[in-house]
């Protein structure tokens, strides 16, 4: 069957389908001077405009009004969703590319700017944020020369030093501190564990899984209450359609919200509607610097879902928002939302604005269970087997708590190779799988934390 | 070369679940080495395993198959008459054809099913986009051009073949949409940003509160089986493509599914298995449902898809229907085209239908 019905639709008629806030670029109207604005910025409509945004010809901006569009939408997000509050301290991951590059710099001018009230403010009640910045190393998984890492540890270790005051500290982790010994140990195990498994998308994920799991731990050991992670429209765009199709469709609401509560550190997105292409320009325009560590591209599916949405968005530069809000109307889970404040030292003035801002859940409280490598929401029809491991404590029945996809990309297949393969896990997750209804407990306590007292209590 | 009655040869690839005869084929969709009877009940039984699971028929039903002509259409009315022998689901079965009046197109096609209607015992039954319309594809492409022609031919074919399953008197259509088929569907739902029909586009019954449901018997099986057992099976089926087609939007999601295939074949079911569970709220804005003031079809709308396309045909005004135009006494100004043949037919109305 080549063309099915209704949906079928060349590439210029998708307009009746969709709400496109975007118009496809209209070259043709732009020439005859139509719009008297050809020559101005389109915001200002003053200066002249430098650059482009993704609307083409429509959304020529003058580098100031380019800035404060983009900056604009960072600040939106953080406000709306109460991601960053005075008492947060906030640990932005870094990886040297120009997304977090962008948000390294959103976060530091508010950060800045927050300081300068401060200072100037009689009434201290309100204090700054703190910002740290973590950046991964992961040469152990690739070839490179331990001369072009330094050098870009070196280039990293400025671009934070430049951004003070306020100052920030730097952690530079290797991803073999994920397990509890390091140093050649943990490269050995790393190797080991990466090489046990054979599908390629597997260990590309496996290794990002692995990686949020560090980012969880710098941040818990240093005592920050916010992860920044740097992830943009097109990032986020091309992780809807490779969840889509892992077969992760019933998680993939969680991933792609502004604020993830499902870990112990809340993971907040605030670059979440600002495309590539605008945050490369304003390296550009701005001279930020990145630090390009050429990890290679990525192959299997990931690398081949990354020239898909590419080649869309050739076709039609608005097709990653489409692709972005389409997925934004999933239903997301109750934890795509920050947690409410419970500490009494906050000022109840921020509680009461956190509380105003807090998102109400509109994800019913249906899944209890995660998956103990990906830790994606478990659909209901997988309790009988997390129940039948319960309990079990010698050998977590971690292929029956795991979902589908990292039952089919990451584990052996061969059942005789799992027990090695849990050894080379790294603990957190071994841990959740024994604990894998631990999740509804939280959540209840959550509700009824204000009631209870600290001490006598007894921690099943 | 070596006769089959040598299993034991060493080197010899064996079929994988009899483990007696050579392999002649590796399966798309688990890459399994298999001989062609293996093949063959494997193909069948994982199709009659979908029927009943989500029972889809009930004896007695009188039963219209959607036939093209075409591979998937073929295979279906071949493997439908099968079971329907094999297991006694106690069928009416019918072939149902839709002539969308596309020059060396569907008219060899369509003489692929008559062939049909005689190899399978099936009676066939054709209807026309020229009587229920007035308008063949041919004089619709040469009004609006090669972008849109296949919006307007889905929705004309959508509504032809409930008016030719009307005529027969059916209980269901069945059609031969295929695992690559949904699954470029869902793809494209998320691209455009049709969430409405992301919520539906994975049922394997749709249209239970309207007119005449349909359902998919394959939408777990794999285009590339279906045309390994068209090929081992020696079926009749026609297989060139919609000389229209190359321009559509599906292009992009098909091209992709077919990478993706080489290095994941399980991603297809995968995409489907996403799309049946994508949590969408039942309270998102559907469609209200309601009936067509012109022709009594079921619609969202005033007037359904197909007479509003109809309206702007008759008119002259291509694009009715198809981008943000709203509603049929918008300014039709900027959009006329007058086309130097202008219909001789007068606009014909949808008729009324009996459901």
């Amino acid at each position: 069957m080549a063309c099915n019905s209704s949906t079928c639709n060349s590439s210029g008629c998708y307009k009746g389908y969709e709400e496109e806030e975007q118009p496809k670029p209209n070259t043709k109207a732009a020439v005859n001077g139509g719009n008297s604005c050809q020559n101005l910025c389109v915001k200002c409509k003053v200066n002249e405009p430098v650059c482009c945004g993704i609307g083409g010809e429509n959304s020529r901006f003058c580098k100031d009004c380019f800035k404060n569009n983009l900056y604009g939408k960072f600040k939106q997000a953080v406000t709306y969703n109460a991601m960053i509050t005075p008492p947060d301290k906030v640990l932005v991951a870094f990886s040297g590319g120009p997304s977090s590059r962008v948000v390294l710099q959103f976060v530091h001018e508010m950060q800045y700017k927050a300081q300068k009230n401060y200072d100037a403010n009689k009434d201290k009640s309100l204090p700054v944020f703190g910002v740290g910045v973590a950046f991964i190393d992961e040469s152990s998984t690739h070839s490179f020369t331990s001369q072009h890492i330094e050098k870009a540890i070196e280039d990293i270790r400025l671009i934070v030093s430049n951004l003070a005051p306020p100052s920030k500290e730097l952690f530079v982790v290797p991803i073999e501190s994920i397990f509890s010994s390091d140093g050649i140990d943990g490269k050995e195990r790393l190797k080991e564990l990466l090489d046990a498994v054979s599908d390629v998308t597997g260990k590309e994920d496996l290794l990002s899984h692995l990686r949020i799991l560090l980012l969880q731990k710098i941040a818990s050991e240093n005592g920050y209450t916010r992860i920044v992670l740097g992830s943009c429209t097109s990032r986020i765009a091309c992780h809807v359609i490779s969840a889509t199709v892992k077969g992760q469709g019933y998680s993939l609401s969680a991933d792609i919200q502004y604020v993830d509560s499902r870990w112990e550190i809340p993971v907040v997105l605030p670059l979440r509607d600002c495309p590539a292409q605008e945050l490369n320009t304003l390296c550009s325009l701005d001279g930020l610097k990145i630090v390009e560590l050429l990890n290679g591209p990525c192959s299997g599916i990931n690398g081949l879902v990354s020239s898909f949405v590419k080649v869309l968005q050739e076709e039609n530069p608005s097709r990653e928002c489409t692709i972005v809000r389409t997925a934004g109307k999933l239903t997301p889970f109750h934890f795509n939302r920050v947690p409410e404040i419970h500490d009494s030292n906050v000022p109840s003035a921020t509680r009461r604005h956190q509380k105003r801002y807090t998102l109400k859940p509109n994800g019913s409280l249906s899944s209890d269970s995660f998956c103990p490598i990906c830790n994606s929401p478990l659909k209901k029809s997988n309790f009988p087997s997390s129940l039948r491991s319960h309990g079990s404590q010698q050998n977590p029945d971690l292929f029956a708590s795991a979902c589908s996809s990292c039952q089919f990309q990451i584990l052996p297949k061969d059942p005789s190779l799992m027990e090695e393969f849990l050894s080379l896990l790294p603990q957190q997750m071994i841990t959740k799988a024994k604990h894998g209804d631990q999740g509804n407990f939280s959540l209840l306590r959550e509700q009824i934390q204000e009631f209870l007292f600290s001490d006598g209590e007894n921690e099943i | 070369m070596e006769a089959d009655s040598k299993p034991k040869k060493s080197g010899a690839r064996l079929c994988c679940v009899c483990n007696q005869n050579r392999a002649a084929l590796k399966r798309p969709k688990t890459l399994e080495q298999i001989c062609r009877e293996c093949f063959y009940a494997v193909f069948e039984e994982e199709i009659h395993q979908v029927i009943l699971e989500n029972q889809l028929f009930k004896p007695g039903d009188r039963i219209a198959i959607g036939a093209s002509g075409g591979k998937d259409s073929t295979v279906l009315a071949y493997v439908l008459s099968e079971l329907n022998r094999r297991h006694n689901y106690g069928l009416d079965l019918f072939l149902l054809s839709v002539d969308e009046g596309i020059t060396g197109y569907r008219d060899d096609s369509l003489e692929t099913v008559k062939r049909n209607e005689l190899q399978y015992g099936l009676p066939l039954k054709i209807v026309s986009y020229k009587d229920l319309y007035g308008w063949t594809m041919d004089e619709i492409v040469k009004m609006i051009g090669l972008k849109n022609n296949c919006t307007f031919c889905g929705v004309f074919r959508r509504q032809a073949l409930d008016r030719g399953a009307a005529l027969l008197k059916v209980d269901k259509v069945a059609t031969g949409h295929n695992a690559d088929d949904i699954a470029e569907t869902v793809l494209l739902n998320i691209l455009r940003g049709d969430i409405a029909r992301l919520s539906r586009c994975t049922s394997i019954i749709t249209g239970e509160d309207g007119p005449i449901p349909r359902c998919k018997p394959f939408k777990y099986t794999y285009e590339k089986e279906i045309v390994m057992y068209a090929y081992f099976k020696k079926l009749d089926y026609f297989s060139t493509e919609c000389i229209y087609s190359p321009n559509a939007y599906r292009g992009f999601a098909r091209e992709f599914i077919k990478d993706l295939e080489r290095i994941r074949p399980r991603a297809i079911l995968d995409i489907i298995k996403s799309g049946e569970d994508f949590r969408i709220s039942t309270t998102t804005k559907m469609p209200e449902q309601g009936t067509c003031e012109r022709c009594g079809y079921i619609s969202s709308q005033k007037w359904c898809k197909a007479c509003v396309l109809l309206e702007g045909l008759n008119r002259g005004l291509p694009k009715l229907g198809i981008g943000r135009t709203q509603g049929l006494n918008s300014d039709g100004k900027k959009d006329r085209k007058r086309d130097s043949r202008t219909p001789s037919i007068e606009s014909k109305q949808c008729g009324s239908l009996e459901f």
